[in-house]
């Protein structure tokens, strides 16, 4: 239950530690919050030969307002978005979803970013990202490039991100106008990995039609999981009860969520359909009384 | 490559304190083993339990996932900081005695840091808001209901201060 040696370096600039993680790779890992990181240190799943520190980075912990979008740094900590009037004003699904990560001391030091590279799809904030739509900026030394959000998940633990790259910007765009969000999870005990979380987002025009509906699900799969085929077949519906009832079946089915020693894929099935007639329900409440 | 050894000068519970150590040693086995405040409890070493809270810059946090070079010129707060210099016990020490807030006592050094500065950002807390503060903090002992009392008299007794 201690880390096995390795070499670490804390960061004095963004250059500095991207040109270290330019000369060591797969063999280096940022440390950032280190809440997941150092778990699996600790348990030895996780055996970075170099660690860089980018905590001395205090520019990178922000929170800004550009355009139509919100824009989040490397280092920004849960316990910042929490209380962060840009997230509760123009993030509302995020701030829904923050109280559910793990305990208030974690909060004090996980980062956003940090979470979305770790890439855990039992964890709430990638399926919150995947229905928001983000884009993740990723930095080199070579320069930067933007992933879609979807493009950024590619399995268990991984990510689009290269060798070198750090995810350095997460870019959120608002929601359309008579949108609806809503996060819900169940999970054995309170801060636990869920057994299953959802994230739903509901647009509406004026006449109450539905215009546009995102479903995510945390720990339904390899990655976080979109059910997108459910969501779409809400969109020019007026939504009812019996909408929503038949759109939790249809996210039911296309769901395969894996099971595990809390809960059998079945289970997991079951809460996913009750927890997404809810979520859009209420999803559906806040777009109305948003119009 | 651990031979590789890093200077922490860090101020804990007030005093300054300055040590090399290798780059993989947890905060928590720094201040127990290295600097022998072993009031800090070593439980889960995987940031479930919460038996490690302690206060980095004031906040709580595990100090079981983070390194102790990461305390270098940061300030720590641990429990062999909370009572007065003449035993005075914190105003939640003395509440969790007077109301059976613990019986094997591991968790409660980490339930104390945590709900300490729980205390100086909530001065009124509701009952729901302690128990979701404490929901980081495992005690097999007590069913959490003499803690949350305990957390509730001391916020009385307090009155409102920080």
């Amino acid at each position: 239950m201690k880390p096995a040696p390795f070499r670490y370096v804390a960061a004095y600039s963004l250059d500095h530690a991207l040109a270290l993680k330019a000369e060591h790779g797969d063999e280096a890992r940022f440390l950032a919050g280190g809440q997941s990181l150092l778990a699996a240190m600790n348990f030895r799943l996780a055996q970075p030969a170099f660690l860089i520190d980018i905590n001395p980075l205090r520019d990178l912990d922000y929170v800004r307002r550009g355009g139509s979008v919100v824009r989040i740094g490397a280092l920004t900590r849960y316990r910042t978005l929490q209380r962060d009037p840009v997230v509760a004003n123009h993030q509302a699904l995020l701030a829904e979803a923050l109280p559910h990560v793990a305990h208030p001391q974690i909060r004090n030091r996980g980062t956003l970013a940090g979470n979305l590279a770790h890439a855990d799809p039992a964890s709430e904030l990638p399926a919150v990202v995947l229905a928001v739509g983000g884009k993740l900026c990723a930095r080199s030394v070579k320069g930067e490039r933007w992933i879609a959000v979807k493009d950024f998940f590619t399995g268990p633990l991984s990510t689009a991100l290269d060798a070198e790259e750090m995810l350095a910007e997460i870019e959120l765009p608002d929601l359309p106008a008579r949108t609806g969000v809503c996060f819900l999870e169940v999970a054995r005990r309170r801060g636990d990995y869920a057994m299953i979380g959802v994230a739903a987002t509901l647009t509406v025009d004026a006449g109450g039609t539905c215009v546009a509906a995102r479903l995510t699900y945390c720990n339904a799969g390899g990655t976080p999981v979109s059910a997108s085929a459910a969501a779409k077949a809400l969109v020019g519906r007026r939504i009812s009860e019996k909408a929503i009832g038949e759109a939790a079946a249809a996210a039911m089915r296309e769901i395969e969520p894996p099971g595990n020693v809390h809960a059998s894929s079945d289970f997991q099935r079951h809460l996913a359909g009750v927890l997404t007639r809810r979520a859009l329900a209420k999803a559906h409440t806040r777009a109305m009384s948003a119009a | 490559m651990s031979d590789e050894r890093h200077r922490v000068a860090t101020t804990v519970n007030g005093t300054r304190h300055q040590r090399d150590v290798d780059g993989r040693l947890l905060l928590s086995d720094f201040l127990r083993h290295v600097l022998g405040l072993t009031g800090t409890r070593v439980g889960c070493e995987h940031g479930v339990c919460g038996a490690c809270t302690i206060q980095y810059d004031g906040l709580p946090v595990r100090s079981c996932l983070m390194l102790a070079v990461q305390a270098d010129g940061h300030e720590i707060a641990t429990v062999e900081g909370l009572a007065g210099k003449d035993g005075t016990l914190h105003p939640l020490q003395q509440a969790l005695r007077d109301t059976h807030g613990l019986q094997c006592g591991f968790c409660t050094a980490g339930i104390l840091m945590t709900m300490t500065a729980f205390l100086a950002e909530h001065p009124k807390p509701t009952e729901p808001d302690i128990r979701e503060a404490l929901s980081g903090n495992l005690c097999r002992c007590t069913g959490y209901q003499h803690i949350v009392e305990a957390v509730t008299l001391a916020a009385s007794r307090m009155g409102g201060r920080r």
